[in-house]
């Protein structure tokens, strides 16, 4: 026997155990197991993807600003991710004096931990009996998705408050501003499509999916990806740690290992916001076009259209200035607000007249969406929303 | 009841992202709203004008390469053109050429940097900086080719240049002037009507016609709000009058209008550079100056339109090898006094903006 044969021959005794048809455990064992099984197995997803994320984004930013990115460590500097561990865990941990060591001590944690969580519910793959490779698809999942994905400001108010330090506190109280304004438009926007799916359950958001969300639901797709890089803080809504006005926000006075929980969970809520869009708009780890031709297997699939809205969010960080804060608030409620309700109100007026062919719907509703930004943002300026004339 | 409130001090610089150097400022906000800004100077101060005192006249040039160190070039005209004026030596037609060349060079090398760091305190990340190095680095190696150096250049000599240029270097500098309007273009592209660089920048730090010219500001922060004022048109120094050129302003002294005013410099620059390379003469490129210079007694004030504004040097003899006084007039400091009025009442972001605006050198600054 060799180890192959082992490992199918372990895999085999799991499956029977989770089938119930091996009963050598008791019960609440098999539970346990298969939790701490899915979640190592969602631990390692995410460091490892954590990890070529922020590889991939410094050799592609590098690329977008002429320049080479790490290329030292390694072949194309694929161990710079390790070689950065290596350093953040050897720096000295330090607490501000007059800080609150203990808030200071929890807040990565708060932060760090919600965006693991998310995972929890994200469909992967399709398994052998045809239900989705998924921790535990809840039948809440989006009400889930948006609940854990608002713990985070917690953890970032708590940094900003414990540093004892004004752009900590400054950074963190726009990230509480920011986060929350965005989060409306954004659970507003998701409204779309679970009318048109009519569960909130995730396996079966994919199922429905015959033609991705992204061009049934054009506007509602903007809305969310907008309001998701706003609650990711990258550029042009960075504001919370807006380098050149505050330094580094919330965790200026954070170094070390801490620094580094906060470091992966932003990357972790950049997988976790991808992995989000991949599934609710671009039909998850389904084929594109064909269901029978076999290209790429499933999961493959789901990787790909990760990277690809990664890789979205990464063009936009390097290519926008930032928005200053009162127009960022602006545009979240004098903006998106209205849009995403309005998205909802068309939406609801399809799914009554559902037609037979859901290709129909996508020009028109690409139109639609054309024509509201085109039309908003024209009232949008008229509402003070725009830039500040002033006369000669 | 209403909340009660206080406003918070925030001690912004002298380490900070995006002060430009050294620079640092008490500002006392009311939320993100500027109540009172103070500046606190004094950081890189080097003593540089105490320190020329006791050197001798072509000792100082290196002093004043470490002033404005973006623009050394011409902070080196500046101050010889401050010396031939007060020893009265004329300087051969070439190297007068010569020193044009190289000054309208280190003027796009200074507003390069001054746009890109102002795109950069717009908060884009980096990528419009590394864009405006691209084209610098260009230049960077033209003036090493002609004097080895690429920040500290110590070109220009009492009466001429410390040595002509190399062959390959016109060469060079026709495909560099050919190049740059397409990068220009290409950068305005980008940038001219993206509607976030135009929400940010529009209609803020507005520093009034008035206000600028009782504030004795210069270059692009004054011609941003609408003076149409440059020493090389006003009072034309060196070659500057045989050459056609406009004198780009904006409108109402927004950060935009500065920003705008800088890259239509860029472009005016290039047009003089095209120009100077058609006109140059052949000759001589120094002067006889003697080895160790004594000017009469008396006092020179020499000054030239610099990247950042009106640069200017005023130097008193005592008829000995080293100057009496040697002062400084530092278009940055002068620039940097109307900074408060310009930031009251915004918030901190447009004050990061407007200072990058106002393109602060703090090697000028502090002296």
């Amino acid at each position: 026997m060799n180890a192959w044969d082992y490992i199918t021959q372990l895999f085999g005794w799991l499956r029977g155990l989770f089938d119930g048809t091996i009963t050598t455990l008791p019960s609440w064992a098999v539970v346990l197991l298969d939790g701490i099984i899915g979640i190592i197995l969602i631990l390692s997803f995410f460091t490892t993807t954590v990890m070529i994320f922020i590889w991939l984004e410094r050799r592609l930013v590098g690329r977008f600003q002429i320049r080479l990115g790490p290329n030292r460590a390694g072949r194309f500097g694929l161990l710079q991710p390790v070689a950065d561990t290596i350093k953040v865990l050897i720096k000295e941990d330090i607490v501000p004096a007059r800080g609150d060591k203990w808030v200071h001590w929890l807040a990565p944690v708060v932060v760090f931990v919600p965006a693991l969580m998310l995972f929890a519910v994200i469909p992967i793959a399709p398994t052998y009996d045809g239900a989705n490779a998924i921790l535990a698809d809840l039948n809440i999942g989006i009400l889930y998705i948006i609940a854990i994905g608002t713990l985070g400001i917690i953890g970032i108010f708590m940094a900003g408050w414990a540093s004892n330090n004004k752009y900590s506190m400054v950074g963190a109280m726009r990230a509480v501003a920011q986060m929350i304004s965005y989060e409306i438009p954004m659970v507003l926007s998701i409204i779309g499509v679970l009318l048109m799916v009519g569960s909130l359950q995730m396996g079966r958001i994919v199922a429905e999916q015959s033609i991705p969300f992204i061009l049934l639901q054009p506007l509602g797709f903007l809305i969310y990806f907008i309001g998701a890089s706003a609650e990711l803080n990258r550029c042009p809504m960075d504001l919370l740690e807006a380098e050149s006005e505050i330094v580094a926000g919330y965790h200026t006075e954070y170094s070390g290992i801490k620094f580094s929980l906060f470091y992966l969970a932003e990357y972790g809520n950049a997988l976790a916001v991808s992995a989000i869009i991949a599934t609710l708009f671009l039909a998850g780890w389904k084929q594109p076009f064909s269901q029978e031709l076999f290209i790429l297997p499933p999961w493959l699939w789901f990787v790909i259209k990760l990277f690809t809205v990664f890789f979205v969010i990464m063009w936009i960080r390097s290519t926008l200035p930032r928005l200053r804060v009162d127009q960022l608030m602006g545009f979240a409620w004098k903006f998106l607000l209205p849009l995403a309700l309005i998205n909802i109100f068309i939406t609801g007026i399809e799914v009554l007249f559902w037609p037979t062919s859901l290709w129909a719907l996508v020009p028109i509703n690409i139109a639609i969406a054309g024509g509201l930004i085109f039309l908003w943002s024209r009232l949008f300026f008229k509402l003070g929303g725009g830039r500040v004339e002033v006369g000669v | 009841m209403p909340l009660k409130t206080e406003p918070v001090v925030i001690n912004i610089g002298p380490q900070h992202p995006s002060t430009h150097g050294v620079f640092r400022m008490r500002v006392t906000f009311d939320g993100e709203v500027i109540v009172d800004m103070e500046p606190v100077l004094g950081y890189l101060h080097r003593g540089i004008e105490k320190l020329a005192e006791g050197r001798t006249y072509t000792q100082n040039i290196v002093l004043t390469d470490r002033l404005d160190y973006v623009a050394s070039m011409t902070n080196n005209l500046a101050y010889v053109m401050a010396v031939e004026k007060l020893a009265g030596i004329k300087v051969p037609e070439r190297a007068e050429y010569l020193r044009v060349i190289m000054s309208e060079m280190m003027r796009i090398s200074s507003h390069l940097i001054a746009v890109g760091a102002f795109i950069n305190d717009l908060g884009a990340f980096f990528t419009p900086f590394m864009y405006m190095f691209r084209e610098r680095e260009k230049l960077l190696d033209l003036f090493e080719m002609v004097c080895g150096q690429r920040l500290t250049y110590n070109y220009m000599r009492i009466g001429g240049v410390s040595h002509d240029i190399p062959e390959e270097f016109l060469p060079a500098l026709g495909k560099f002037v050919a190049e740059m309007p397409h990068f220009i273009d290409e950068y305005d592209q980008l940038l001219r009507e993206n509607e976030i660089v135009l929400v940010r920048s529009k209609g803020v730090g507005i520093l009034p016609r008035e206000q600028a010219i009782n504030a004795s500001a210069a270059g692009p922060v004054l011609r941003g709000s609408g003076v149409k004022w440059d020493l090389r048109k006003a009072d034309p120094y060196s070659v500057y009058d045989r050459f056609d050129f406009e004198i780009p302003t904006g409108e109402i002294g927004d950060n935009y209008d500065r920003y705008r005013v800088r890259v239509e410099e860029m472009r005016n620059s290039v047009h003089i550079l095209e120009q100077a390379i058609s006109q140059l003469p052949k000759g001589e490129v120094q002067a006889k100056v003697p080895q160790l210079l004594r000017p009469p007694k008396g006092e020179a004030y020499g000054h030239i339109e610099g990247p950042k504004g009106e640069l200017g040097f005023y130097l008193v003899s005592d008829g000995s090898i080293a100057p009496y006084r040697f002062h400084v007039r530092a278009p940055t400091l002068i620039n940097l006094t109307a900074f408060r009025d310009m930031i009251i009442g915004w918030k901190l972001a447009d004050a990061i903006i407007t200072l990058g605006s106002i393109d602060i050198c703090l090697g000028e600054v502090d002296r």
